[in-house]
This record gives structure tokens, sequence and C-alpha cells, in this order.
């Protein structure tokens, strides 16, 4: 469904990612994994065009995937947003539809209905009135998570999702991403957890640049791979 | 009072400016408004700068002030971010020396380019809204209305857009047309500017009534909605207290779209200053309260 073939970035003269060859198919919950500046956010980036110096394809259903982007919902690294933008919760989930609605038009009741239900789902819509920064960060990510349901994408793509929620909107999320693969949809998560929350996955990839391993849990984080890509098998906390 | 309010009415260059500090102030705040969400402040004063560059050119081939001044502002804003993707620069100092540049060329020219030392540097830099002609009123009419009708038309996307830009990047939308779009906007509305309150100023008008608002509001569109009103009410005071106090026009506008942010910034309901410590106050004395009870 998603094939990466021979991708590599270079960044001013260094290169951030060399020949990552991988494919990923429909209901497939995958998590990436590898240290920090291991290139995750760069694989994603380079899979949609959000980089240039991008050699290598990434097909999606036999298409070049960045002329599909309308197929892909992406939530990006919580660093990314400012949380002070005065937008309220409701609006936040309606850009969701604003490629679907088109330019010069107003979102259509269909819209409407499926941001109501995203928001319902995450346990948001009551707040749908507040501003994004009255929000904890758990909150924020949920609004978030309900933005890329309500987009109704094949293609769902996650960087960092984990990163300063609470256990609930973990929870919340992983109950979330097991009803979307239900409904054969793919998704990506990049995550620094290297918890039991990995049983939650049906395959790993293992990055530090290049692609390490691909596969189970239990093919992927073995010693070895762990060491080429943390340099120690010590991060490795649950088996 | 109501002969004070009526009287400067009585000269035709003083209801042109009145005019002119209302249609500005609702121009500004709405393209100001993006500037502060984007933080894009910074750049609104370099593209104020920058359009100097185009001035002495535009004389020289014989174009409008106004066509030179855009293009500089746009092309300015093409060396900034040519250098900032290309290098490992931080985006401040490279606005800096774009800036300077821009700004350093303008005045070279000026002095090297035939016919173009007609152009009166002063009153560029410092503006005279009290010189506004009836073809400057119409301009800025124009540019107003263009940008209020593209705001209008692209709200829902520039929302996205401006909000989370990789998101919309990546959800497939052109974002380079609409940053485009932005910096053309906000150059026109410099040009618009540039006569009434001059380079120096300009960056207060676009950001301050915005900035009021942000303090006051908590959607886009609202922030929009009321500093055009905070922009046109700065317009008219600002220009009778220059009336009356015989003070810089340009000046006094600013001043008092600065006096509304102060006032915003210590008592708005929400974000206030003064507002919040007093809330913090009572909720201490409550909390003090319940545990004192039994």
């Amino acid at each position: 469904m998603l094939q990466v073939q021979n991708l590599s970035v270079s960044y001013r003269g260094t290169c951030a990612l060399q020949d990552v060859n991988c494919s990923f198919g429909a209901g497939e919950l995958v998590g990436i994994f590898g240290p920090n500046g291991a290139g995750k956010s760069t694989m994603i980036k380079a899979m949609l065009g959000l980089i240039q110096s991008v050699n290598g394809t990434t097909l999606f259903l036999g298409k070049p995937l960045t002329q599909q982007l309308a197929q892909v919902a992406y939530v990006p690294q919580r660093s990314q947003i400012d949380w002070d933008y005065p937008v309220t919760v409701w609006n936040v989930a309606m850009m969701a539809r604003t490629i679907q609605t088109g330019l010069f038009r107003q979102p259509s009741r269909q819209s409407r209905e499926l941001v109501k239900a995203a928001l319902e789902r995450v346990g948001m819509y009551e707040l749908r009135d507040r501003s994004i920064g009255e929000l904890s960060g758990g909150q924020q990510q949920r609004v978030f998570l309900a933005r890329a349901l309500a987009k109704q994408a094949d293609l769902l793509i996650f960087d960092e999702p984990f990163v300063g929620v609470d256990r609930k909107t973990e929870d919340i999320m992983f109950e979330i991403f097991a009803e979307l693969k239900s409904q054969a949809k793919t998704l990506l998560v990049i995550s620094h957890d290297l918890s039991e929350t990995l049983s939650h996955y049906d395959r790993i990839v293992l990055l530090n640049k290049r692609l390490i391993a691909i596969g189970s849990r239990h093919e992927v984080m073995t010693d070895d791979n762990l060491k080429a890509a943390y340099g120690s098998p010590m991060h490795f906390v649950a088996a | 009072m109501l002969n004070g309010l009526l009287d400067p009415l009585g000269f035709e260059f003083m209801r042109n400016a009145l005019a002119m500090g209302v249609l500005l102030g609702i121009l500004c705040a709405v393209v100001g408004s993006y500037m502060i969400v984007q933080q894009m402040s910074m750049m609104g004063d370099m593209i104020s700068h920058s359009v100097l560059a185009g001035l002495p050119v535009a004389v020289f081939l014989g174009l409008p002030l106004s066509i030179g001044a855009l293009v500089a502002g746009v092309i300015s804003t093409i060396v900034l971010s040519g250098i900032e993707s290309q290098s490992r620069l931080k985006i401040d100092s490279v606005m800096a020396l774009v800036l300077a540049s821009f700004l350093a060329i303008g005045t070279t020219l000026v002095t090297v380019l035939p016919g173009a030392n007609r152009i009166d540097v002063m009153h560029v830099l410092f503006g005279n809204i009290l010189g506004v002609t009836r073809s400057d009123l119409i301009l800025t009419f124009g540019i107003t209305i263009l940008i209020l009708i593209a705001v209008w038309l692209f709200y829902k996307e520039l929302l996205f857009y401006t909000f989370d830009p990789i998101g919309a990047q990546a959800g497939g939308m052109p974002v380079r047309w609409y940053y485009l779009g932005i910096v053309t906007a906000i150059s026109l509305t410099v040009v618009a500017n540039l006569q009434t309150v001059g380079v120096l100023l300009m960056i207060a008008m676009l950001v301050a009534p915005g900035m009021t608002a942000y303090l006051l509001v908590k959607e886009l569109h609202q922030m929009m909605v009321m500093g055009a009103g905070l922009g046109a009410l700065s317009g008219i005071v600002g220009m009778y207290l220059s009336y009356y106090l015989d003070i810089p026009s340009g000046s006094a506008i600013v001043l008092v779209a600065f006096g509304l942010f102060l006032l915003a910034f210590l008592f708005s309901p929400s974000q206030g200053l003064l507002t919040q410590s007093e809330m913090k106050r009572q909720l201490a004395d409550r909390l003090r309260g319940l545990t004192r009870s039994p």
C-alpha cells in the first residue's frame, strides 16, 4: 500500500537519511523508533515532500504519495505549533475539512457532522468553544487527533504524539489507533517510548540515519539492533 | 465639544487625513493580525524599510512610486527567504541585514539615479498625513478593498496555514502561494502607509491595533474586526490630537494606538496584568477561607 524506495536525504552536505527501503500495508500500526537526530521526522517529511534535497520515491497505492496528500492526515510535533494562536478547538478540528471544502466555500453539513463526531470520539466536543491555548497538553493532542480523524484519510502519520500527554489521552489514542486499523487505515507513529506501549505496534521500524531493522517487536528489539541504533542496549526497558 | 469635533472638518486636508486614518486603521489591523500570529512583525518592519530601494528606480523608469515600492518590498522577502533557506543563519539576523541593505540601496540610488533626487527622503521616513491627496485616498481604498476581499475568500485556508504551516503543507495545500500572498499583502499595506505615517512609524500602525485585540478576544477573525475598530479609532483620535496640540500626526496616531494597547495590557478581562493579579488575590482569599473553615 505504502512503499518507500531508496529514500535518502542530505542536509547542507550532511547525510540525514540514507537509502531507506520499506513498505507498509493497510490495517497496520507501525512504530518508528530511533535516537534523537536519527532521521525519524526527516523520513516522514521526505515521504510527504515537505523537505528538499530528497532522493528516492514514496508510492501510495502505486502512485507518488506527494500527489495524493488529500489521503494523508499528518499530526506534527507539539513544538511546531504556536499554542497561543487565537483559534478555538472547533476551528482547529475543522481545518481537516479545508481541502475537501474547496476554495471560496463554507464547510458542508457533512463536514460539520464529521468534525462533531471526531471531537465527541476524543471527548473534546464539550470544550469546542475553548481557545486551544486554554487546554492541557493531552487535550490539545486529542484535538489534533480529532482533526486527523475528521479528515477521513487512509494514511495517518503522527510525529511524537505522546510527548507531554497524560495517561488518559495515551489510552484514548491507542484505542482509536486500533479502531483505525480495523478500518484498514495505515498508521505511522514516531515515538520515543520504548516501554510496554511497544506491544501496540504491529511492526517496528528502527532508524539511525539508515534503516537498522523493520519487523515485529521481537525481531527488531534485539541487543544488536539496539546497539546499532542507540549505541547501547540499555535503553530498552520492556521486552 | 461638538464644535471642537466639527471645526477641523471644515478643511479638506483634515477630511482627507481622517478618511485615510480610518482606512489605514482597518487595513493595518487585518494584515497586522496575520503578522502577529505568524510572528512576522519584524518582517513587516523589514519590508517597510526596504520599499525605499524601489522609489528611486520607479522615478528613473517613469513608473508610479507605489509600483516601485511594492516590487522592492516583495523582492526583499524573496532575498530574505533565499538567504535563510540556504544557510544556517537565523531569520532575525538576515532580516536586519536585508532591512539595512535595502535602505542603503535606496538612499544611494536617490543620489545616483538621474531625477531620483526629487524624492524627499525625510518625507518617506516620517510621512505626512496632512498632505494626503484624493488619489492617495483612492489608492488606499483600492488596496483595502482588495485585501479585505482576499482575506474573506481565503480565510479558512489562511487560518490553517498560519496556525499549522507544516500540517497545511502535508495536507497538500499550496503553502508557498499563501506565504507569497501574505508578504504581498504586507507590501501593499506598506505602500498604502508610505505617504501617511512613513517608514519609521509604520510598524506600530501594523501591529499595535492587532496586538491590543489579541489580548481581548480568542479568535483570529475577532482580532481582525476589533483591531480594525481600534485602528480606526486611533486614526481619528490621533488626528484630532495632532490638530489641537500641534504634534506630528503619525506620532499622535501611534501614541493613541499604544495607549489603547496599554489599557488592554493592564485591564484585559482574560489576560490583563492588573485583572489577573486581582483574580489571583481573590482566589487566594477564597482558598484561605476554605482552609480556615472547619
